[in-house]
C-alpha cells in the first residue's frame, strides 16, 4: 500500500513542473500542456485526499476538472489556430504588439 | 393625498427630462411638452388646495436621502395652507407664463433649451415650497438660483446677458453663504433640520442663538429677494427673456425669501431682534427702490426696481408679524407684477426688442388689449381700489400702523405714493402721448398673438377680483388670513375694524390717486421732449438715475480690490509657490509612471512570472504568521 | 412553479435565454442577427426584474451548493445591469465591424450565466465551474474580431494567463479539501472554526486568493488587464471590466467573509498591502498612457484597489460599500467605454487621446457625457463616484484604517490628473479637421442615458441603495 503522502508529494512535484513549464517555454501549445499538467496535479491531490476521507465528492470534482480542462483545450486550440492563421508562426514572444 | 402631492413636481421634472434628452428632435414643438406638464401640475395643485381647504394636511418622506453617521435626513414634503397657496401661485402663474412663452420665444434657436430650464425651475420651486426640512429647502433654494442663472444668461452670446448671469450668481452666493451657515448653525444648535421638530424646540434656544441663526437665514433671503444691500443683481437680471423676468424675477423665485421668513417665523419670533431687522430692511428697501424706479428709462428696469420695492413691503409685513398680510401681498404681487412684465414683454415684442421708454409712446390705439391689461396691472400695483394690490398693501400698512410702528408706516406710505408715480409714468410714456419710435418700427407695430394676450387677460382678471374675493378686511381678519390661520394664528389686533381702519383705507386711496395725478401732471398733461427724459436735471435726479451709485460703490469697495488681490495671488503666490510644489510633485509622479509602465513588457512570460511571484509572496506571508 | 426551483430562478432565466438564442441562431435570417441581441437583452432584463422581485427571499438548491440570498440578488442586479448595457452597446457596434454573428450573444449570455452562478455559489466546486463558464466565454469574446491581430493577441494572453491562474485556483481547492474534507463553504467554515493553523489550509487560501486576484485584477495579477482591455472589442472590454469584476468580488467576499472569518487578521493585513499596491500602480501607470482604453484599464485596476479598502474595513459598512461601489463602477465604466465605442469612426476606434481633441465642438453631447463619466471616476460630487468613495473611505476610517484612507485620497488626487486631461483635450483643444462620426444609434444612446441616470441617481440619493447593499451583506456576516 503506497502511503497517501507519496501521492500528494507527486502532485506537488507535477504542479511545480507545470508552473516552470509555463514560465520557460515559448510555444503556446507547450505552455498549454504545462497548464494541463497543473490541473492534473490538482486532480491527483483531490483523488488522494478523497481516499483519505473515504468520500466520493473529491473524485467527482476531479471529473469536473477534467471536463473543464477539455473545454479549455477546445477554446485554447481555437485561439492558437486563429493566431497561426494571422501570423504563420507560433511564439508567445511575438505576441507583444500591446505593451507599456 | 400623498401620491397627488408627489405628482406635482414630477410633471415639470418629466418635461425637463424629455426636452433635455430629445430637445434636438422636438425643437420648436417643445411647448407641447412643457405647457401640458405645467397644466397637469396646476390642476393637481388645485386638487391639493381643495383638500387643504377642507382641513387636511400632509407630511411624508419620499425616501431617505443622506446618511452619514448620526446625520440622517430624508426628502420630506409638507403641505399646509401656506404651502397650498404657494403651490397654486407657482403652478398657476407658471402655467400662464409657459403659455405666453410659447408665443414670445417663438422661433428662438434655443427654444427647447428654454423650456427645459423653465420646467426645471418650476420643479425646483415646487420642491422648495413643498420642502419639509431645511436641507431640502436649502438644496432647492440653490436649484432655483441655478435656474435663474441659466435663464438670465439664456442669450449667452450677448456679453451683457452672460455678465448679468454671473453677477446674479455671485451676489446670491454672498447671501447663500449666510443661509448655509444658518442651516448648519441650526443643526449644531438643535441636532435636527426637520421643520416640525425645529419649530417645536425653538423655545429651547436662547434668544441670542436664535438671533444669530435667524439673521444668517435672512442673509440668504436678502440675496434671493434682492433686498438692501444685496439688491443689485435683480435689475441686471432683466437681460433674460421677459417671461423669465415675469416668472422668476417677479412672481415666484424672488419671493422665496419672504416665504422662507414666514415659514420659519417661530425662529424669528424667538429672536425678536431679527424680526425688527426684517421689518426695517424691508421698509427701507421699499422706499429706496421706489425712488430709483422714478428715474429709470428702461421699461423692464422700472419694473425690476418696482419688484424690489414691493418685496420690501412684503418683508415689512412679515417683519411686523403680519405674516398673512405679507403672504397675501406676495400672491397679489405675483398676479399684477407678472401681468405688468408680460404686458411689457408684449410691448417689447411688438417693437422688435426695444425696451427704451424714450422710443415708445402712443401705443394704446395699436395694442388695445395690452394697454387695458397693463392699466389693470398698474392700478393693482399703485393700490387703486378695487384691484388686488390695494387690499394687500393696505393690510400691510394697517398692520404696521396698528402695531405702533409709525415711522415704518410713514416710510411705506411715502413709498406707496412714489409707486403710483413711477408706474403711471411708465403707462403715460409707453402707451399715451405721441409715438416716438422710428417709422419702420411704427409700421410693424402689432398686437401680440392670442397665445400671449390670453395669459394677460387671465392675470388681469385675477388682479381685478382677487382682492375683493379674499382680501376684504373685517373684524375677523381677511378671508385669506383665516385660511392661513393654522400656520399663522390670527392675532387679536388684526381684526381691526372701526373708524381708524376706514380712515387708513381712505388715506391709502388718496395717496395713490395723488400719485397718479402727479404723474399725469409731469408726463401726461403736455407733450414731452424726448431729450428731457433720462438726462440728469439736477443732483438728486442724477443720483436716482445712477441708482445711488451702489454698483460703483461695490465696484470700488469689493470688486476691484478683490481683483487686485487675486491678480497678486495668481502672479506671485500661485505661479511661484504653489505651482512650484505641484509641478515638482507632478513631475516626480510622471517620471515614476514612465518607468513603471516599462514593467508592462507585453510578454506573457513576464506576466506569468509576476503571477507566480505574487502567489509565492501571498502563500509565504500566510504561512509565516 | 416548483418551490425548489425558486432559488435558481435568475440562473434559469439567463440560461434559458442562452438556449433560446442558440436555437434562434440556427433559424433564418442568416445575414442579420440583430434580433438575437433583442432577445438576449430581454432575457437579461427579465433576470434583472426577477432578481428584484425575489429580494428578501432565502433559499438553497442542489444540496446547498447554490444559495439564494440578498447578497446574490444584489450582485445579480449589478451583473444584469452590466450585461444589459453591454448588449445595448453591442448590436450596432458589431454590425459596423462586420462581426455580427449569433455566437456573440450566446457567449455574452453564457458568461452572464457564469457570473450569476458565481454570485450564488456556496461551494468551491460551483465557484470553480462558474468561474470557468464565465472565463471561457470571455476568452472567446476577447478575440471575437478574428481578423485583427490585436484581438487575437488579447484573447491569447487572456486565455493563457487565465488558465494559469485557474491552475493555482483548483490546486488551492484541492488543498483546502485536503485540510477540511469538504468543498462546501459552510462546512469549511465549521471545520476551521477550531482555529488550528493548518498549513495546508493556509496555502490553499493563498492559492484561492491568486485566482480571485486574477479575476478582479489586483496587483500583481493585473498584468493582463491593459493588453486585454486594449485589444478586445470595446463592448467586450466593458463587460470584462464590469461584469467579471463584480462576479470575482462576489465570490471573494463570500469566501473571505463567511468562510475564512477565522483567518480574518491574516488576510486583512495581506489585502491592506494589496489594496495600496493596486491603487497606486493603477493610478501612476495610467498617467503615462495616451491610449484611452489602456488608460481606463489602469484606472479600473486602481478602482479595484479602492474596493479592496472596503473588504479590508469589513463589517456591514465596509462590505456594503464594496457592493455599492460595484454598482457605481458598473454604470460609470460601462458608460465611459460606451462613449469610446460610439465615437468609433469607420473601422478605426477612437482610442488615442488626440482623437478627443476638440470633441466638444464635434459631438457636444457625447463629450459632455464622457466628461460626466470621467468626473464620476474621479469622484466629484454630485456624481455616484463621490458617494461610492465617500462610503468606502468612510468605512476605512470607521474601522481604524486611517492611513489606508489617506493613501486612497492621495491616489484619487493623482487620478484626477489623467481623467481631467481627457476633459481638457475635449474642451480646450481645437478640432484639427477630424470628421464627425455617425450619430450614435438609439440603443447606444439609451445605454448612455441609463448609465447617466445611474450615476446621478446613486450620486444624489445614495442612501436607499446603500441600505440595500448593507442588507445584502448581512447574510455573510451572520
Amino acid at each position: 500500500m503506497v502511503p497517501e503522502s507519496y501521492y500528494t508529494a507527486l502532485s506537488a512535484i507535477l504542479f511545480t513542473i507545470g508552473v516552470v513549464g509555463v514560465l520557460v517555454r515559448r510555444n503556446p501549445l507547450v505552455i498549454f500542456m504545462s497548464i494541463e499538467l497543473m490541473l492534473n496535479a490538482a486532480n491527483l491531490a483531490l483523488v488522494a485526499f478523497g481516499h483519505r476521507f473515504g468520500a466520493a465528492d473529491a473524485q467527482v470534482l476531479a471529473f469536473f476538472v477534467m471536463t473543464v480542462a477539455a473545454a479549455e483545450v477546445a477554446v485554447g486550440l481555437a485561439i492558437i489556430v486563429t493566431i497561426f492563421r494571422l501570423r504563420r508562426r507560433l511564439s508567445v514572444d511575438e505576441l507583444s504588439i500591446m505593451r507599456w | 393625498m400623498s401620491n397627488t402631492v408627489w405628482l406635482i413636481p414630477l410633471f415639470p421634472l418629466l418635461g425637463t427630462l424629455l426636452n433635455a434628452l430629445f430637445g434636438r428632435w422636438i425643437g420648436r414643438h417643445a411647448h407641447w411638452i412643457a405647457v401640458p406638464a405645467l397644466a397637469c401640475s396646476f390642476l393637481l395643485s388645485g386638487a391639493v388646495f381643495l383638500r387643504v381647504w377642507n382641513g387636511e394636511t400632509f407630511r411624508g418622506d419620499l425616501f431617505p436621502w443622506i446618511e452619514a453617521g448620526t446625520f440622517r435626513t430624508a426628502v420630506t414634503a409638507q403641505v399646509d395652507p401656506l404651502a397650498a397657496v404657494m403651490l397654486l401661485v407657482v403652478t398657476g402663474v407658471g402655467f400662464l407664463i409657459h403659455l405666453y412663452s410659447a408665443g414670445y420665444m417663438h422661433g428662438d434657436p434655443g427654444y427647447a433649451r428654454y423650456f427645459t430650464y423653465l420646467n426645471l425651475f418650476v420643479f425646483s420651486m415646487v420642491m422648495l415650497v413643498l420642502a419639509g426640512n431645511f436641507l431640502v429647502l436649502y438644496v432647492f433654494w440653490e436649484a432655483v438660483g441655478l435656474c435663474s442663472y441659466l435663464l438670465i444668461g439664456f442669450w449667452y452670446t450677448r456679453k451683457s446677458a452672460a455678465d448679468a448671469g454671473k453677477k446674479a450668481f455671485i451676489v446670491n452666493r454672498v447671501g447663500d453663504f449666510g443661509f448655509g451657515l444658518g442651516v448648519m448653525a441650526l443643526w449644531v444648535a438643535l441636532g435636527t433640520l426637520d421643520y416640525g421638530t425645529v419649530f417645536d424646540e425653538v423655545e429651547t434656544l436662547s434668544p441670542e442663538t436664535a438671533t444669530v441663526i435667524a439673521l444668517l437665514l435672512f442673509m440668504g433671503a436678502c440675496g434671493k429677494s434682492a433686498q438692501l444691500p444685496l439688491h443689485t443683481w435683480l435689475p441686471d437680471a432683466m437681460e433674460g427673456p421677459t417671461p423669465v423676468s415675469a416668472l422668476i424675477h417677479a412672481a415666484t423665485m424672488v419671493t422665496a425669501g419672504v416665504y422662507m421668513v414666514a415659514r420659519t417665523h417661530a425662529l424669528f419670533e424667538r429672536s425678536g431682534v431679527a424680526l425688527d431687522v426684517v421689518a426695517w430692511v424691508g421698509g427701507l428697501t421699499a422706499l429706496f427702490a421706489a425712488t430709483i424706479g422714478l428715474a429709470q428709462t428702461d421699461i423692464k428696469r422700472v419694473l425690476a426696481y418696482s419688484t424690489i420695492s414691493q418685496l420690501g413691503y412684503m418683508f415689512a409685513g412679515v417683519g411686523v408679524g403680519a405674516y398673512a398680510a405679507g403672504i397675501f401681498h406676495l400672491v397679489t404681487h405675483a398676479f399684477f407684477k407678472a401681468l405688468l412684465f408680460l404686458g411689457a414683454g408684449s410691448v417689447i415684442h411688438a417693437q422688435g426688442g426695444e425696451q427704451d421708454l424714450r422710443k415708445m409712446g402712443g401705443l394704446a390705439p395699436r395694442m388695445v388689449l395690452t394697454t387695458i391689461t397693463f392699466l389693470v396691472g398698474a392700478a393693482g400695483l399703485a393700490g387703486l381700489p378695487p384691484f388686488a394690490g390695494f387690499f394687500s398693501k393696505d393690510e400691510i400698512l394697517a398692520s404696521t400702523y396698528h402695531r405702533g410702528r409709525l415711522w415704518l408706516w410713514a416710510l411705506l406710505l411715502l413709498g406707496a405714493f412714489l409707486t403710483a408715480v413711477y408706474i403711471f409714468r411708465v403707462v403715460l410714456l409707453a402707451f399715451f402721448g405721441g409715438p416716438r419710435m422710428s417709422k419702420e418700427v411704427a409700421h410693424h407695430l402689432h398686437e401680440s398673438p392670442p397665445v400671449m394676450t390670453l395669459p394677460l387677460g387671465a392675470l388681469a382678471l385675477l388682479t381685478a377680483v382677487a382682492g375683493v374675493a379674499v382680501g376684504m378686511p373685517s373684524t375677523q381678519g381677511t378671508a385669506f388670513a383665516r385660511f392661513l390661520s393654522p400656520v399663522f394664528p390670527l392675532s387679536e389686533e388684526v381684526g381691526h375694524g372701526g373708524l381708524s381702519a376706514y380712515a387708513l383705507l381712505v388715506l391709502s386711496v388718496i395717496v395713490a390717486v395723488v400719485g397718479l395725478l402727479f404723474a399725469w401732471l409731469l408726463y401726461g398733461s403736455r407733450p414731452i421732449k424726448v431729450e428731457a427724459i433720462g438726462r440728469p436735471r439736477n443732483r438728486l435726479h442724477a443720483l436716482l438715475l445712477n441708482k445711488y451709485y451702489v454698483d460703483e460703490l461695490y465696484g470700488f469697495l469689493f470688486v476691484r480690490p478683490l481683483l487686485r488681490v487675486a491678480g497678486f495671488c495668481a502672479r506671485v503666490f500661485d505661479l511661484g509657490f504653489i505651482d512650484g510644489i505641484v509641478n515638482g510633485l507632478g513631475q516626480l509622479v510622471v517620471g515614476w509612471a514612465r518607468s513603471m509602465r516599462r514593467l508592462q513588457t507585453g510578454y506573457v512570460m513576464n506576466y506569468a512570472l509576476m503571477t507566480l511571484l505574487g502567489a509565492v509572496v501571498i502563500v509565504g506571508f500566510l504561512l509565516s504568521r | 412553479m416548483d418551490a425548489a426551483l425558486i432559488p435558481l430562478l435568475p440562473l434559469l432565466v439567463v440560461g434559458g435565454t442562452a438556449l433560446l438564442v442558440i436555437v434562434l441562431d440556427l433559424l433564418p435570417p442568416r445575414d442579420r442577427k440583430g434580433h438575437l441581441g433583442v432577445v438576449a437583452l430581454a432575457g437579461v432584463v427579465m433576470a434583472l426584474l426577477v432578481s428584484l422581485g425575489l429580494w428578501g427571499r432565502e433559499g438553497r438548491a442542489f444540496r446547498g451548493m447554490v444559495v439564494l440570498d440578498n447578497f446574490a440578488l444584489f450582485l445579480d442586479v449589478v451583473i444584469c445591469y452590466a450585461a444589459a448595457l453591454v448588449l445595448l452597446l453591442s448590436t450596432d457596434y458589431l454590425r459596423r465591424n462586420d462581426g455580427e454573428r449569433g455566437e456573440y450573444y450566446i457567449l455574452v449570455l453564457l458568461s452572464t450565466l457564469g457570473m450569476v452562478l458565481m454570485a450564488a455559489a456556496a461551494d468551491l466546486i460551483v465557484i470553480f465551474l462558474a468561474l470557468e463558464l464565465m472565463s471561457l466565454s470571455l476568452y472567446v469574446l476577447a478575440g471575437f474580431f478574428r481578423g485583427r491581430l490585436a484581438a487575437a493577441e488579447a484573447s491569447m494572453k487572456y486565455f493563457l494567463l487565465g488558465a494559469f491562474a485557474t491552475g493555482f485556483f483548483i490546486y488551492g481547492i484541492a488543498l483546502i479539501y485536503g485540510a477540511t474534507g469538504s468543498t462546501a463553504l459552510d462546512r469549511i467554515a465549521a471545520a476551521t472554526r477550531a482555529g488550528t493553523r493548518d498549513p495546508l489550509l493556509l496555502v490553499g487560501l493563498g492559492l484561492l486568493l491568486v485566482g480571485f486576484g486574477f479575476k478582479i485584477s489586483s496587483v500583481p495579477f493585473h498584468m493582463w488587464v491593459p493588453d486585454v482591455y486594449e485589444g478586445a472589442p470595446t463592448s467586450v472590454t466593458a463587460f470584462i471590466a464590469t461584469g467579471s469584476k463584480a462576479a470575482g468580488f462576489a465570490a471573494l467576499l463570500r469566501v473571505l467573509l463567511s468562510t475564512f472569518k477565522v483567518s480574518q487578521p491574516d488576510w486583512t493585513v495581506l489585502l491592506w498591502v494589496v489594496a495600496v499596491l493596486t491603487m497606486t500602480v493603477g493610478n501612476v501607470v495610467a498617467i503615462a498612457q495616451s491610449n484611452l482604453k489602456r488608460m481606463l484599464a489602469y484606472s479600473s485596476v486602481a478602482h479595484v484597489g479602492y474596493m479592496l479598502i472596503g473588504v479590508v474595513a469589513g463589517g456591514a459598512l465596509g462590505a456594503g460599500s464594496v457592493l455599492f461601489y460595484l454598482l457605481v463602477y458598473t454604470f460609470t465604466t460601462a458608460g465611459a467605454f460606451g462613449v469610446i465605442l460610439l465615437l468609433e469612426r469607420g473601422r478605426r476606434e477612437a482610442v488615442d487621446l488626440d482623437d478627443y481633441a476638440g470633441l466638444a465642438g464635434r459631438h457636444p453631447v457625447l463629450a459632455l457625457t464622457l466628461a460626466l463619466f470621467l468626473l464620476s471616476l474621479i469622484g466629484m460630487p454630485p456624481t455616484a463616484g463621490f458617494a461610492g468613495k465617500f462610503y468606502l473611505f468612510g468605512a476605512a476610517v470607521r474601522s481604524g484604517y486611517i492611513w489606508l484612507a489617506v493613501i486612497a485620497v492621495l491616489n484619487s488626487a493623482v487620478a484626477a490628473y489623467y481623467y481631467l486631461r481627457v476633459v481638457v483635450y475635449m474642451y480646450m483643444r481645437d478640432t484639427e479637421g477630424l470628421p464627425t462620426g455617425p450619430a450614435p444609434s438609439f440603443a447606444g444612446r439609451l445605454a448612455l442615458a441609463i448609465a447617466l441616470w445611474g450615476i446621478f441617481q446613486l450620486g444624489l440619493l445614495p442612501a436607499p441603495v446603500l441600505d440595500l447593499a448593507q442588507a445584502a451583506v448581512a447574510p455573510l456576516l451572520r
